[in-house]
């Protein structure tokens, strides 16, 4: 079909394909990155204390979970309810696996994505058959299950009481100060954001889109949609992974909470919140949903009631989320 | 040698037996359409051919290769693509894409090298939205080229499956009902662009109620009723059955 003649394709054919600077800096993977990096260099400025740090730095781990799970969800179009369990296990591991058998944290780091990611393919195959909301109760299943593990296997991970873990220390440097941290999970989540814009923007990242947006035309063109689907699954998995980590050497303890079907639940939030199918939705996402209740404690008892009617005016009206309803907005009053 | 053969199919859903017992050959190169009232099961066979559904009996056999069961993009690989009339066209996306989307087999699918962005992947992105640009322009979409999908009329959307299961290079195209729900001067578009997917060495199979399309554009045609064949030649051979005749128009009393 390639080598066609001319007047079969129908003459001139249209090659406007913008490259001018400006053109450019409207792309995600141009100008959003650098607004990203902008935004990540310039924070810490307006950060006065430890507490505004730990924010910080929380916002940035869970950016970098639902960033993956966006992925999953947003540009796939799989729900996975036991996120939370990924991450779990991959804090557990490298909890375990460095306090108590004195491993390098980067290696029990790696290792626990490995295994993590060896997990998630294994199930994934018979799990991403289903779909909706079967699908979404096979996950939930699969957290909980993590999550009672976690529960019962009492001598290796402390129980519900939880287990004191090492610091963060490469190569005999030890990540102790709070701004440390904020680099290190500022850097990760640059490198998360420019990983999955590559994605999207890639033939892997149209199959994706494809299976959300017609799985049978995918197929019938060519894409092995399990195949995607299990990829997408992987990597999102191993993305919580690495977050799991890193934040149990960062809060130097770890619980079953962690891996908790509520944490799960609160992924998914921030991905649908922020906006499906918008990696800077993530991140919007879970930098609100991350600071808000931070910024309501002072409403005390009224504070999970006011989250929640705030959570629910902003769907209603920004139904497809903060950052594709903002931007349909914008590019509307443009046309103007 | 036929590039499709099709031997002593039935599918049964339930107590239903939607294809019954059937066999024919398509060989390369021409149009062929294959007709038949309501429910005679020409969507269905579709869905076999195309391994969408696994037949209960018989075989399908692709370019002298069994391919029974073959899962549908296993058989895009093989070379076979396919439109649907009840349009499956992804609405996250803009025009150009689902197109691109079509392109899959010719790009490199794998993870990694998407993912660390390697120089060939945007190179051979390039390359592949200016063949789908020209797919476009060939279906006579030039100017939807960056709408969102969910904006684009029905018309557009028809063309727009065409392009891109063109897109996957195919040597065998089934189109299921290209012309349904579009005008006169839209369908008579839909044949032209049939023709000269067919000029270009494509093999065409077509499921089609327009009969003045089907008698004009087809080499050859199937008559399907009630799942099983009831006869199959020339458009001028077709036309003068009496049978095709009387299921269509029922029998005289």
């Amino acid at each position: 079909m390639t080598k066609a003649e001319p007047t079969l394709g129908g003459g001139g054919v249209a090659r406007r394909r913008d490259t001018g600077l400006g053109a450019r800096l409207m792309r995600p993977r141009t100008g959003g990155l650098l607004v990203l990096a902008v935004v990540i260099c310039l924070l810490p400025l307006f950060l006065q204390n430890n507490f505004q740090y730990d924010v910080a730095i929380k916002i940035g781990f869970n950016a970098i979970v639902v960033v993956g799970l966006n992925l999953l969800i947003g540009y796939a179009g799989q729900i996975s309810l036991g996120h939370a369990g990924f991450l779990g296990l991959g804090a557990y591991f490298s909890a375990i696996t460095v306090t108590k058998l004195g491993w390098p944290p980067v290696l029990s780091l790696v290792l626990a994505a490995a295994v993590v990611g060896l997990l998630a393919f294994v199930v994934a195959r018979p799990v991403l058959r289903l779909k909706g909301h079967y699908l979404a109760m096979a996950t939930l299943g699969l957290g909980i299950i993590i999550s009672i593990v976690l529960n019962q296997e009492a001598q290796l991970t402390g129980g519900p009481d939880g287990m004191i873990v090492d610091p963060f220390s490469v190569f005999g440097f030890t990540f102790a100060k709070a701004w440390q941290w904020y680099w290190l999970v500022g850097g990760l989540l640059f490198v998360a954001v420019w990983l999955s814009l590559n994605i999207i923007d890639s033939p892997v990242g149209r199959a994706l889109r494809a299976v959300h947006g017609s799985e049978v035309a995918a197929e019938v063109v060519g894409v092995d949609t399990t195949r995607y689907k299990v990829l997408v699954f992987v990597v999102s998995a191993v993305f919580a992974s690495v977050v799991g980590s890193l934040e149990a050497h960062y809060i130097m303890f770890l619980s079953p909470n962690e891996a908790s079907f509520f944490h799960s639940v609160e992924l998914v939030i921030m991905v649908v919140l922020g906006g499906m199918a918008s990696t800077f939705g993530a991140v919007v996402g879970a930098a609100i949903l991350t600071a808000l209740p931070q910024f309501l404690t002072f409403l005390e008892d009224y504070e999970h009631l006011i989250f929640g009617l705030i959570l629910m005016l902003v769907m209603i009206f920004l139904p497809k989320g903060i950052v594709p309803s903002l931007a349909a907005l914008l590019k509307r009053g443009g046309d103007r | 040698m036929s590039l499709l053969q099709v031997s002593k199919l039935s599918k049964d859903f339930g107590g239903v037996r939607a294809i019954d017992d059937l066999s024919f050959d398509i060989g390369p190169g021409v149009i062929h359409s294959i007709i038949g009232p309501n429910g005679a099961g020409k969507t269905t066979l579709f869905n076999l051919i195309t391994g969408v559904y696994v037949p209960s009996w018989g075989e399908i056999r692709f370019d002298g290769k069994p391919v029974t069961g073959k899962k549908p993009f296993e058989l895009a690989r093989m070379g076979m693509s396919r439109t649907f009339q009840n349009l499956q066209i992804c609405h996250n996306m803009t025009a150009l894409e689902n197109v691109m989307v079509g392109r899959h087999l010719h790009l490199d699918g794998r993870l990694l090298p998407s993912l660390f962005r390697l120089p060939r992947i945007g190179r051979a992105d390039r390359a592949a939205e200016d063949q789908c640009r020209e797919l476009m322009a060939f279906v006579g979409l030039e100017k939807y080229w960056d709408w969102d999908a969910d904006a684009m009329p029905y018309g557009a959307l028809k063309r727009l499956e065409i392009a891109r299961a063109l897109a996957a290079e195919p040597r065998l195209l089934l189109l299921d009902e290209p012309a349904a729900g579009l005008n006169d001067s839209e369908s008579r578009e839909i044949d032209e662009v049939i023709k000269k997917v067919a000029a270009r060495g494509v093999t065409v199979v077509l499921v089609e109620h327009d009969m003045k399309m089907v008698m004009e554009i087809s080499d050859h045609i199937l008559v399907l009723d009630y799942g099983r064949k009831l006869t199959e030649g020339t458009p001028q051979e077709v036309r003068q059955n009496p049978d095709v005749i009387a299921a269509y128009l029922g029998h005289a009393a």
